[in-house]
């Protein structure tokens, strides 16, 4: 794993004793893998008496492994490099546990929703659909409706709220504002989704259901994840370049306008974008505002919306008899909802590549 | 082009903080001014009070008077942006905008006012300016290449380009030679020579042969200790103060016996 190639120099006799004692010894490269290999093989043996499950036995295999691994360093080597050793296989191995669920996740979504991501999926809603077949095709839409309302609303008041805060709030008025949209960004989704869906009862009477609705909760959730990304990326921005500005007698608002926003562009582009993907997947605000419908419905100020993930929601607690295609439309919708999300990330990483000040070098 | 700033009992405040106290000057058109002195004695910020680029910086403010051409540049009827517009300023550290290309740079002070220029008229503008700025021949061939990517001197050069592009009267340069090597130093102070015909220049340096070799005035500030109000000591054509000063504060700063 980690071990730099170069040999020890024999020390002479005059050099002074190093701190701790190092030995002249190093393990070879693949001594640490065949720790880990016997390890293995030694718990495989074992596997018959013990009555192990396969989490078991990864288990022990690795903590065997680490064991043999700094036992042998630290007869070999010293304690010094056996230490490192032994926080190398640490560190190693709490990075397997942390993808342990991703890749599990991702297995489990892809290998029962690759079965119904075909053309149909894509291409029929559900109307008059009972048991296998249909799709999602309205969900999609409506996700994608939503999510541009959302945009629409969110990336304006954000962005405008970022560079008030940002170029001209001070003192008392500018740390109520920090902490208000940090009090936010921690607002549970659900509660969202109350506020918007009570603000519009108010007006429209109990029981309503627009697609504008979600797009209001979603925004709730929205807005201050966009304020503190801008604000991060605008308060990056030399503050040298608004003097230069200032100097060649251009007014605040134009500098903000030509000179910040621009200079910053990569870094918002990339905010937005991740904002956008931490909503398109949220479920509980759109369940109470929006609702859910078979067919088709594209306009947000107009009865009720199908969406993605309450889509998958229902196809899944509702599915029906006999359940397992609704199941199967479900997976699929999760699948579809997990690569809109990567989509995204995948266009902010390319927003901030194109988008980022080039030095010409 | 190129007017006379009068500078009557001016005091500069950080918030409630004095921090330069009554100077008075008379910066002569035409001429280079340099301002000397320790660091932390207000130089920069005085500078900085000439184009009102003082104000910025949130709580900061001025009284007294600075008066360019009989208009009091601190009148309650004058725009701040429109004395910037007749003042300009380089910066100690090189800072051309990185979205721009180096023509961008140039034309950002049109550009960035909404002037409304035909591209033949721009085109002479820049060109006239970065050959104002010595910069012409190294970047002619390569005028829509990003100007981030030029070396420390050329973009200071550059920076000077931009500055005089809108044709200011006074010229404000803060320690434009301190991020640059020798050559590049020398290139600028061959610059100021020439600018010097067509503009007021008042430059502050901490190196004080450059202010010998380039200025006719200079002025030195010093502060009589730390949290203390820094003060213009003394201002004297420039060959006086480094031959004969009337002040031993100056002396003993210029001869290097000043802590």
């Amino acid at each position: 794993m980690t071990q730099t190639s170069t040999a020890p120099v024999a020390s002479g006799s005059s050099a002074p004793p190093p701190r701790g004692r190092e030995r002249a010894g190093r393990l070879a490269r693949w001594v640490p893998w065949a720790c880990f290999a016997g390890a293995a093989v030694l718990v495989g043996l074992l596997w018959p008496v013990l009555d192990l499950n396969i989490a078991l036995v990864v288990l022990y295999t690795v903590v065997l492994g680490t064991l043999a691994v700094y036992a042998l360093a630290r007869a070999v080597e010293g304690p010094r490099r056996a230490t490192d050793r032994l926080v190398t296989c640490l560190v190693v191995s709490a990075f397997g546990v942390a993808m342990v669920p991703l890749f599990s996740l991702v297995w489990e979504v892809v290998s029962r929703g690759i079965e119904r991501l075909d053309v149909e999926f894509f291409s029929y809603s559900l109307v008059g659909i009972i048991g296998e077949g249909g799709g999602a095709y309205h969900a999609i839409l409506g996700t994608l409706v939503i999510t541009a309302l959302t945009t629409l609303i969110s990336v304006p008041i954000g962005l405008m709220t970022a560079i008030f805060l940002v170029e001209y709030a001070t003192g008392r008025l500018k740390r109520a504002i920090t902490f208000l949209v940090d009090v936010m960004t921690g607002i549970p989704s659900i509660v969202a989704g109350l506020f918007a869906y009570a603000l519009f009862a108010l007006f429209l009477g109990p029981g309503i259901r627009l697609g504008i609705i979600g797009a209001v909760a979603l925004s709730v959730l929205m807005i201050p994840v966009v304020v503190r990304s801008a604000e991060e990326v605008l308060k990056l921005v030399p503050n040298e370049l608004r003097e230069a500005s200032y100097a060649l007698g251009v007014p605040k608002w134009r500098t903000i306008v030509k000179v910040v926003i621009p200079t910053a562009i990569a870094g918002l582009g990339t905010g937005v974008t991740l904002a956008i993907a931490r909503v398109v997947g949220e479920t509980a605000p759109l369940l109470i505002t929006l609702g859910i419908t078979n067919a088709t419905n594209l306009d947000p100020f107009e009865g009720r919306m199908a969406t993605l993930p309450v889509f998958a929601y229902y196809q899944l607690t509702q599915p029906g008899v006999p359940p397992e295609f609704a199941t199967d439309r479900a997976w699929t919708a999760a699948l579809v909802l997990i690569m809109l999300v990567m989509g995204l990330n995948v266009v902010a990483r390319l927003i901030s590549r194109f988008f980022a000040p080039k030095t010409g070098r | 082009m190129a007017k006379r700033i009068d500078v009557s009992d001016l005091d500069i405040y950080y918030g409630n903080f004095l921090a330069v106290e009554g100077v008075n000057v008379s910066i002569e058109p035409r001429s280079i001014t340099a301002l000397i002195g320790p660091s932390g004695c207000g130089k920069s910020t005085f500078l900085r009070s000439l184009n009102r680029m003082h104000e910025v910086i949130p709580g900061a403010r001025v009284e007294g008077k600075v008066v360019m051409d009989g208009v009091d540049l601190y009148g309650s009827d004058v725009d701040p942006v429109d004395v910037r517009r007749q003042v300009g300023m380089v910066f100690q550290r090189p800072n051309p905008f990185p979205t721009m290309s180096i023509y961008d740079n140039v034309a950002a002070g049109m550009r960035l006012n909404s002037k409304k220029m035909r591209k033949s008229e721009l085109d002479d503008l820049v060109e006239r300016s970065l050959r104002g700025a010595n910069l012409w021949n190294e970047v002619k061939d390569r005028l829509d290449r990003p100007g981030a990517g030029l070396s420390g001197g050329q973009q200071q050069r550059l920076c000077i380009a931009r500055a005089i592009a809108v044709e200011p009267d006074v010229l404000l340069m803060d320690e434009p030679c301190s991020a640059l090597d020798p050559i590049s130093t020398l290139a600028i102070e061959d610059l100021m020579t020439e600018l010097k015909e067509r503009f007021t220049i008042v430059i502050v340096t901490h190196n004080m042969q450059q202010a010998a070799r380039v200025s006719e005035q200079t002025g030195f500030f010093n502060l009589s200790g730390v949290g203390q109000p820094g003060r213009l000591i003394e201002f004297n054509p420039t060959e006086k103060i480094f031959s004969n000063p009337d002040q031993k504060a100056t002396e003993d700063y210029i001869s290097g016996r000043f802590g």
